[in-house]
């Protein structure tokens, strides 16, 4: 059963990262139910080309969930206000009839605005970047299983590698910190043997790069988690905390 | 090692480590305090606070404790200027939705800030008549002579105005402890998702039973010891 709203929208509007940005608000008549937030932007847009104005700007990818490329601070909270999903699985029945919906890009030092709804994300790629992999030996396939994996380390790993790198926890973050995603890269690695022979290496080296790029101290308030459409726990930073410790203690 | 304080996760095991200190000085300060209960005139909590004037606690530990308040508040102050410099200038029009955040988490400087007001009125209250100027009565006990800090305690809270900014304060720092707490061994790493839970709990615990604890002696002084 198809069900259509009308909305008003409030748009963050910013012509590039150095002009002023300022709210446009654009009224959708008919926008059904079942379509995502997605595929309403896309329809904000083809009403915007149609009056001959310019399109928003936003980024998307996969639009599956999976690339963490979308973004958008919708109502107060990054991803919007659905729990554990990103904007691109955000359907519209989370919305009501007649609704104001306030659209904005994630905000924070470590994040500028390249146009509109884009932020620049490439501090994540640079912290990435200090020490978020592992060195192999290339040569023949390794055998599986050769390597024995506890199902508490694996299920552990698993669950912080599902981190899609979105910012959301910077977005949310009242510090602008990104121990969250931090956190998340050197767990995943932290708790697998082939992660061993870097491991204080990285730990220090991603932390220092996370410093250098701007973002804020942590202070356990929880918020990242929360808005994490991945889920990705708090624990992961206490483990953080625990590798850099250990390899600062260590020199 | 040079560099460890340099680096946020470093600042903030300055803040976990000057924190757990405070805790402890905590329970020292609530046990002394408890005596102010024992109806004897005030003479084992004179004994007690005479003992805490001896010369190596006063010399010797006074400066320890008055560091870490310093370390604490510094750096607290250094952490929330440079978190206020991450977030951006920026703000959120449709502002902060997010639930399932304590409040007492993302208002600990406002909260800090109480405690400290708390902590300079105590001095100027308790400190420095009894330990800087000498200028609180005199009283002897078991031929030895010592100030009567009881009677210094037992006056402040004979006033209600003063009774009440006491059990502001205190409810001030619960609501510090039940964040600051847990969160302390969060940055130690001694914490996973198990460990959260009971950091956690016992933190909640804890800060209420501190908070109380004080605010129930002031109430109590004021109510029945005048």
């Amino acid at each position: 059963m198809e069900n259509n709203i009308s909305l008003t929208l409030k748009v963050w509007r910013q012509n590039g990262p150095k002009e002023k940005g300022r709210f446009e608000t654009y009224k959708l008549e008919t926008v059904s139910t079942d379509s995502s937030f997605l595929e309403m932007m896309d329809i904000l847009n083809e009403q915007l080309i149609n009056d001959g104005k310019e399109p928003v700007a936003f980024d998307h990818d996969c639009r599956e969930g999976i690339c963490g490329m979308c973004s958008l601070y919708i109502n107060g909270r990054p991803h919007g206000p659905d729990d554990d999903v990103t904007t691109c699985q955000l359907h519209m029945r989370k919305f009501k009839n007649g609704e104001t919906i306030t659209i904005e890009p994630w905000r924070s030092a470590g994040f500028p605005v390249i146009k509109d709804l884009i932020v620049n994300r490439n501090a994540f790629d640079t912290i990435i970047a200090s020490g978020g992999y592992t060195s192999i030996s290339t040569g023949g396939v390794p055998d599986a299983n050769a390597i024995p994996i506890s199902k508490i380390d694996a299920d552990e790993a698993m669950d912080a590698a599902s981190c899609i790198g979105c910012g959301a926890c910077v977005a949310t973050c009242k510090n602008g910190s990104a121990m969250l995603f931090v956190s998340a890269k050197v767990s995943h690695l932290a708790l697998l043997p082939q992660g061993q022979v870097e491991a204080a290496r990285r730990a220090k080296n991603m932390v220092a790069k996370m410093d250098e790029l701007g973002f804020g101290n942590c202070t356990n308030t929880g918020a990242c988690e929360v808005e994490c459409p991945k889920g990705v726990s708090i624990s992961n930073i206490a483990r953080l905390n625990r590798e850099f410790l250990k390899a600062k203690l260590a020199d | 090692m040079s560099t460890i304080f340099g680096s946020s996760i470093g600042r903030k095991l300055l803040m976990s480590l000057s924190g757990l200190f405070l805790v402890t000085f905590l329970i020292i300060h609530l046990s002394i305090n408890l005596l102010l209960l024992v109806p004897d005139g005030g003479q084992m909590f004179n004994v007690a606070a005479n003992f805490m004037a001896m010369p190596l606690i006063k010399y010797g530990l006074q400066p320890v404790l008055a560091l870490g308040f310093i370390v604490h508040i510094v750096y607290a102050a250094i952490i929330t200027l440079q978190n206020n410099k991450a977030r951006g200038s920026a703000k959120y029009a449709s502002g902060n939705n997010t639930k399932d955040v304590m409040w007492a988490s993302k208002n600990m400087f406002v909260l800090g800030l109480t405690v400290t007001a708390f902590l300079i009125v105590h001095l100027v209250d308790y400190w420095i008549p009894l330990q800087i100027t000498h200028g609180a009565e005199s009283i002897t006990i078991d031929g030895v002579q010592m100030h009567n800090a009881y009677a210094l305690v037992n006056a402040a809270f004979s006033e209600a105005w003063r009774v009440a900014l006491y059990v502001v304060g205190s409810l001030g720092l619960t609501i510090h402890l039940t964040h600051g707490f847990w969160s302390a061994f969060q940055t130690l790493g001694l914490s996973n998702s198990i460990w959260r839970c009971r950091w956690t709990v016992a933190g909640i615990a804890f800060a209420w039973i501190v908070g109380l604890g004080f605010a129930a002696i002031a109430i109590l002084q004021f109510a029945f010891f005048q």
